[in-house]
């Protein structure tokens, strides 16, 4: 097989098939997968959730992770916040030519690899190939559906005032890693993205309680963005306690060097989830089992006063509002 | 001290003596002044003001004017810091700019532009070298490295400023400083001891809660003895005598100059520029930029702000025409700047 993904293999004639068979076909291969124009898929009873994402990171391989794993967990994560049992995926390549045949087989295997964690079929899928400079390296699209549990009602609008706010493990490793992988800083520091597929721990804490208000994988934008997001949603305040936040050492040495705030660093693999205060120990027990969660924390409370607003009790025992960044995020220069 | 140990937490709290201005003139103090919530803890009788410590906002329009000139008129690719791309020139700012087709490359360190400036040997670059004694050092590395690579192709446009004349010139706005503990951490202490000489008291302080809280604690304690005093409250960074090969770096290639500063106009002695040695590398001298004087909006504010004169949130533009999103002013562009620190923490939410 040729060694680097040419114009050919999207053109839709042997070489496709090749690529097709000896790639996706090799790492993907499940009953539904077939060779007809659409999967056909059974309908359970109930309400399904469906949802889609696309996927630019570069670099495309990063500590803890590349393009395709992230690809999966997106998408998983996110009908895992609906409380929906993530069933079938589809995923579209846009491969740009001259990219390394074995780093896309690296990148299936990582989708094989997740998807089969998360108990999730691939069962459709698209492959294009764009000239050089026309794509960086490779984008991945992926689509989801999953099956709502019996019981649940998750949304943005449902936080509630007495609600405690939990995070299910350290914060902005995936931002942080990225950032660093870009190798523009000059900073060499051992963190790994939190890159993980999250319906395990979602079914976890559902097993646990189905009274589950809010359910939100922070990723782009981070705890922070998402926290205003449901402030605003729900009109709500939500009141954090800075010094329960969990954030790795190796996080907030290079969030202090660089002047970054980590609670608008992406994750990849923390849930926010908002339950009744009393119902709130039960919840972190069961996600202090696993290892995707074992650093889960209560890290504040919904308020009713200040709706709309996130303010922070801070390590002097102050209030501060969060300031919402805008724009990219930039390191300091002084 | 009484005879109990008094926290500085209820010293500053329980203060009621008279009317105290405590000026930062650090960026990174006025964002962590927010952060952790200090000025809802500090009584009324306590003014906190925040001085011209952030370098993009002290940058005069005419700075960014010329930059606007370098990169579009002259094609030089512009290598800055990001927070300068947004601060609004006479007629647009670097963002406006690059729209138009100019090229501003976004860099973490002088020495990124001579590298870019090495593997570009067909481009001008130019790197717009502002900041104060934290950055300086690193301007005056890049402008060696690029005199050792024998590079024709690289040039600074120069604004780096130093410290000890701008508190001369605001001795009148504040009862005592915070003096920025990095700036102190390369330049040393004795500019600060011959300032108590001129009666310019202040305090040396780091960026912890803890030593926030211990610094203005002791601005409070000394204030009352009614002498001027400094007191190096960050030793654990700050030497007496400062980083010496820093300073001697700087020293090397560049040497005081009068500069401008938004708002509080030319300070005399307040300016670094590069010394004849180096001066190849002066944007200005290379492309023969002519003198140019910007004009900033009328109705900005920034200039008192940086002063103490007013607070951000007087600015008749705070928060309406003058958001972090549409900055008018350079101290809205800047995360160091005091209004975006105002705008971001909620304004009137902190007092």
């Amino acid at each position: 097989m040729d060694k680097i993904v040419t114009l050919a293999h999207g053109a839709g004639g042997k070489q496709t098939s090749e690529l097709i068979n000896r790639i996706f076909k090799a790492h993907f291969s499940n009953p539904d997968l077939t060779a007809d124009d659409a999967a056909v898929l059974p309908v359970e009873a109930g309400n399904i959730a469906f949802t889609t994402d696309g996927f630019i990171v570069s670099p495309y391989e990063f500590p803890g992770g590349n393009i395709g794993k992230l690809s999966i967990c997106g998408t998983v994560n996110d009908l895992s916040c609906m409380g929906a049992k993530p069933l079938y995926l589809s995923c579209a390549f846009v491969i740009e030519e001259g990219f390394p045949m074995e780093k896309l087989e690296q990148i299936a295997v990582s989708m094989e690899k997740t998807a089969k964690e998360a108990g999730v079929r691939i069962v459709a899928g698209d492959t294009k190939v764009a000239g050089k400079g026309q794509v960086d390296n490779i984008f991945i699209t992926t689509t989801g559906i999953g099956h709502i549990m019996e019981g649940v009602n998750t949304s943005g609008k449902l936080a509630q005032p007495g609600d405690a706010v939990i995070v299910t493990g350290d914060i902005g490793r995936h931002g942080c890693t990225i950032l660093l992988s870009r190798d523009e800083f000059g900073i060499d520091a051992e963190i790994t993205s939190d890159c993980a597929p999250l319906w395990g721990i979602t079914e976890k804490m559902f097993e646990t309680t189905k009274e589950i208000h809010v359910i939100r994988d922070a990723t782009r934008g981070g705890v922070g963005t998402v926290l205003y997001e449901i402030a605003e949603q729900s009109n709500v305040g939500i009141r954090l306690d800075t010094e329960k936040i969990p954030v790795a050492g190796e996080v907030s040495g290079v969030c202090g060097m660089l002047g970054l705030e980590p609670l608008y660093l992406a994750c990849e693999g923390r849930l926010v989830v908002f339950v009744p205060k009393e119902i709130a120990p039960a919840v972190i027990e069961a996600l202090h089992g696993s290892p995707y969660s074992k650093n889960a924390a209560i890290i504040g409370e919904v308020i009713s006063d200040m709706p709309g607003k996130v303010v922070m009790k801070t390590a002097i025992g102050s209030q501060t509002l969060l300031p919402q960044p805008g724009g990219e995020l930039l390191p300091r220069i002084c | 001290m009484e005879n109990r140990k008094v926290s500085p937490k209820e010293i500053i709290e329980s203060y009621n003596g008279r009317h105290l201005r405590i000026m930062e003139v650090c960026g990174t103090h006025t964002h962590e002044i927010f952060r952790l919530g200090i000025r809802k803890i500090v009584p009324e009788s306590i003014e906190l003001i925040s001085g011209p410590g952030c370098p993009v906002c002290v940058t005069p329009v005419g700075y960014i004017d010329e930059a606007v000139m370098l990169s579009l008129d002259i094609g030089a690719v512009i290598c800055t810091f990001g927070d300068l791309i947004r601060v609004p020139g006479t007629e647009m700012s670097l963002a406006v700019a690059r729209s138009k087709g100019a090229v501003i490359k976004t860099v973490y360190s002088p020495i990124d532009a001579v590298e870019y400036a090495q593997e570009n040997p067909d481009k001008k670059v130019v790197f717009l070298a502002v900041g104060f004694e934290t950055t300086a050092p690193a301007a005056c590395l890049a402008i060696k490295k690029a005199k050792e690579a024998g590079l024709t192709n690289f040039t600074i446009l120069g604004a780096n400023k130093t410290m000890p004349n701008a508190y001369l010139a605001l001795k009148d706005s504040a009862d005592a400083f915070l003096y920025p503990g990095h700036v102190n951490a390369i330049a040393g202490t004795a500019v600060c001891e011959q300032l108590v000489k001129e009666g310019v008291s202040g305090v040396v302080t780091g960026f912890t809660a803890s030593e926030l809280l211990t610094a203005l604690a002791v601005v409070i304690q000394l204030t009352k003895k009614g002498k001027p005093f400094l007191v190096n409250c960050y030793p654990r960074v700050v030497k007496p005598e400062g980083n010496v090969p820093a300073q001697k770096l700087m020293n090397e290639v560049m040497e005081p100059c009068d500069a401008e500063w938004r708002g509080l106009g030319i300070i005399k002695g307040s300016g670094l520029k590069l010394r004849t040695a180096y001066s190849d590398f002066d944007a200005r001298l290379r492309f023969n930029l002519p003198v140019i004087t910007g004009k900033s909006n009328p109705e900005c504010c920034c200039g008192n702000v940086l002063q103490g004169k007013c607070r951000p949130s007087d600015c008749k533009l705070f928060g309406t025409g003058c958001t972090p999103q549409h900055p008018v002013g350079a101290c809205m562009v800047s995360n160091e700047g005091s209004c975006s620190a105002y705008y971001q923490y909620g304004g009137n939410f902190n007092g």
